[in-house]
């Protein structure tokens, strides 16, 4: 039922997105948190910036206008979804698509502890949360679009030049254990999108573009390492995104970690 | 006559033949360390957890070792009461010593602890290849990665994380070191220790209590709240000095992680015999203090002649002295007069025109009378506190650290007088408990009259919640 609510969502927003994008906006401002209910999307008006990597000369680079899901896909939510699509359970899963860690904190293929419940699922692959957003009719957000909305904070689009806010960035990648909480305990960002920096990275749809298309690899360079890391990126005082894109470049698509978990877009 | 004549151009023959063969040996060995063979299968190597190292190599062969060493994203303490979050190799600050020789053939397995949230990787100085290792090292949280090398250089090594954003991973604690032995091993000695320097950049100031998140602007800065050997203030004082016995030779392996100074490492009553300079095989005698560059080494060595505490510091002594970096190496043994004979004699030096004294806050005539009142005994011993007393235990008696213990609402002051005095005049040395906290360090004797006693004592009674006691000279008199 939750599924088809969001797949509704889906297609209205793919053909009318112009027309709800105001109410939506609203809509997912007055809903405060627990994303037990469908994941109302969070629209985001596109606009030029420039990405940490990935860019000659630091060019700005386009993002048109797009649709996110404000709250991370949780346990319950994923329980659902592998209620429905058998194969994606993990006694069923390939080990081509998703490694030994899939879902190992779940107590078995439907079961995992009930505070979880409302709690991001980790421990996916990019595979497994390919497959989850298709099936609601939606898709991962491409790394240009996640960091466009990762740039905001509650007041401004673009707040990476705010030192206070960078820095609180920082300092929650050090903390532990953020998998476990309830999504939604934080504001959201000025796009009524929560918990982007607090709990999980998050998948993206062209995680591993940037530094295997670059020639940085075929030069066999050392590409994010040591003062190498420093050679192409655009802002070389943002840490929490050098993190990001290094976390980034460390993981293949069937990799599965406690700390990964992922939203859709559409 | 003639036998010993033989016996002596058998020598220098021999000699002559030896001084060839070690020539030869020296240029083959620079050039094909690559080609030294090694026997047998992979061994699990034995790894040190600081201040510790593994056993020397001796004369072994070179072999196959597999070296395996676990990231670690942790709380720990920096300072007493002071929380960081570090990142380590092996889960300590530095990370673990790791101990081959030159022809050792490594596997090297990295892994990355599943609850760790960010990729790391591991750059070997001691590595001839990319990156030192860091690109077939990268591993994700949950992974593994084995990437293999010869050790060909000799030498004392840093190794490092070199994941972007490269130097917040140093400046959490990600380095340690790699020794390369000689073919034959390091001369032996009778102890090893491992220290290592690095610099640590927090939000709150230098002991500012709880939890510290890393402050990436002061890091850019360069200016560190802690700069210490091994991770920790004080961990390498007290119950963790490093030991040894007068008379014997000792080893320390010096490492500088950084990230961003350069340390100016001596250690206080002693002379490096030996210093292999940066870690490499250039060996200098006779010196004070040696440079260690951030992402250096260097490997000094000593002969403790006397019992004494040894004081490792970083000469750029602010950092020691303020910021951290310092280090016991207790001596204990016999006294050898010869060479430290202590103080023989305490005289009075009386400088000829000494007008000084009139400049002095505490008037001369003070001495004369003795105070006619209770409050003329605390304005005078107030002075004499801020003569005296106020560089350590602080201008309020609220002490220093964990160094100075405080005078304010002290309950060792207040529960004993004479012992109070007699810590004055006598001066104290131990551990003592005041207020809860433990401190271990010494007070000198004061070299002041009963009077002068009496006073300074009746003011700290009288001060800031103490019990107003008063302390006459005839006090102090009974207890000289």
């Amino acid at each position: 039922m939750l599924n088809r609510v969001s797949i509704w969502y889906g297609k209205m927003n793919s053909i009318q997105r112009s027309l709800l994008a105001s109410m939506i906006f609203g809509l997912s401002l007055m809903y405060s948190s627990h994303a037990s209910d469908t994941n109302h999307m969070a629209d985001v008006s596109g606009g030029y910036f420039v990405p940490m990597y990935g860019v000659v000369d630091n060019e700005s680079v386009f993002v048109d206008s797009f649709s996110i899901m404000p709250h991370l896909v949780t346990n319950q939510e994923f329980l659902t979804f592998v209620r429905e699509n058998r194969k994606w359970m993990k006694s069923n899963v390939r080990r081509l698509f998703a490694d030994e860690g899939y879902l190992s904190y779940w107590t078995s293929d439907t079961t995992f502890t009930d505070s979880l419940k409302f709690a991001p699922v980790a421990s996916v692959s990019w595979f497994a949360a390919k497959a989850y957003c298709e099936c609601q009719g939606m898709r991962l957000p491409t790394t240009n679009e996640w960091e466009f909305v990762a740039m905001a904070d509650s007041k401004v689009v673009d707040a990476r030049k705010d030192s206070v806010y960078t820095a609180s960035i920082l300092k929650a990648y050090e903390l532990r254990g953020t998998n476990l909480l309830p999504v939604g305990l934080y504001p959201p960002n000025i796009w009524g999108v929560y918990d982007i920096h607090k709990y999980v990275w998050e998948w993206t749809s062209d995680f591993n573009a940037i530094m295997i298309s670059g020639e940085n690899r075929d030069n066999n360079n050392a590409g994010l390492f040591c003062g190498a890391g420093s050679l192409g990126a655009s802002d070389l005082m943002n840490y929490a995104a050098f993190m990001r894109y290094a976390f980034r470049n460390s993981i293949e698509a069937k990799y599965t970690l406690r700390g990964l978990g992922f939203r859709c877009a559409l | 006559m003639k036998v010993k004549r033989n016996v002596f151009a058998y020598a220098t023959a021999l000699c002559m033949v030896l001084m060839l063969v070690s020539c030869e040996n020296k240029t083959s060995a620079l050039k094909d360390n690559t080609k030294i063979k090694t026997v047998g299968t992979y061994e699990l190597a034995e790894l040190g957890v600081p201040p510790h190292v593994p056993p020397p190599v001796g004369n072994r062969s070179a072999k196959k070792l597999r070296v395996e060493l676990e990231i670690i994203e942790k709380k720990g303490e920096i300072a007493e009461g002071v929380e960081y979050v570090f990142w380590t190799f092996g889960g300590t600050v530095p990370g673990s010593f790791i101990r081959g020789r030159v022809g050792d053939e490594i596997e090297f397995v990295l892994k990355n602890h599943p609850d760790n949230k960010l990729p790391h990787n591991i750059d070997l100085h001691a590595v001839t290849g990319q990156g030192g290792g860091a690109e077939a090292s990268f591993v994700a949280p949950g992974h593994q990665k084995t990437f293999k090398f010869k050790l060909i250089n000799p030498g004392l090594y840093v190794y490092h994380c070199a994941t972007a954003p490269v130097g917040m991973h140093i400046a959490n604690g990600m380095y340690g070191l790699i020794l390369v032995e000689p073919e034959g091993g390091l001369p032996p000695v009778d102890r090893e220790y491992y220290v290592m320097q690095g610099d640590f950049y927090t939000q709150g100031k230098h002991g500012e209590p709880g939890l510290q998140a890393f402050d990436m602007q002061k890091a850019y800065d360069e200016e560190p709240d802690y700069v210490l050997f091994n991770g920790k203030v004080g961990a390498l004082t007290n119950e963790d000095k490093l030991v040894a016995k007068a008379g014997e030779t000792i080893r320390l392996f010096v490492g500088n992680g950084g990230p961003n100074l350069v340390s100016s490492f001596h250690v206080i009553g002693e002379i490096f015999d030996k210093v292999y300079i940066e870690g490499g095989s250039a060996i200098n005698n006779n010196v004070q203090t040696t440079l260690v560059p951030a992402g250096g080494a260097a490997i000094v060595e000593l002969k403790a002649e006397v019992p004494s505490n040894l004081i490792l510091v970083d000469h750029s002594i602010f950092r020691t002295f303020n910021k951290g970096a310092l280090g016991i190496l207790n001596v204990e043994g016999e006294k050898n007069n010869l060479v430290f004979e202590g103080e023989v004699l305490d005289g009075i030096y009386n400088p000829e025109g000494a007008t000084m004294h009139k400049d002095a806050n505490v008037p001369a005539t003070q001495e004369a009378k003795p105070a006619a009142t209770k409050e003329e005994s605390i304005a005078r011993g107030k002075q004499i506190y801020n003569n005296a007393c106020f560089a350590c235990h602080q201008p309020s008696g609220e002490g220093l650290g964990t160094v100075f213990p405080p005078l304010a609402g002290s309950d060792f002051l207040n529960a004993d007088k004479d012992r109070a005095i007699s810590a004055v005049i006598h001066g104290l040395e131990g551990e003592i408990t005041v207020n809860g906290q433990t401190y271990n360090s010494q007070m000198p004797a004061q070299i002041l009259s009963d009077e002068e006693v009496a006073n300074v004592m009746t003011f700290l009674y009288n001060s800031w919640g103490n019990n107003g006691t008063v302390v006459s000279p005839e006090d102090v008199k009974k207890l000289r």
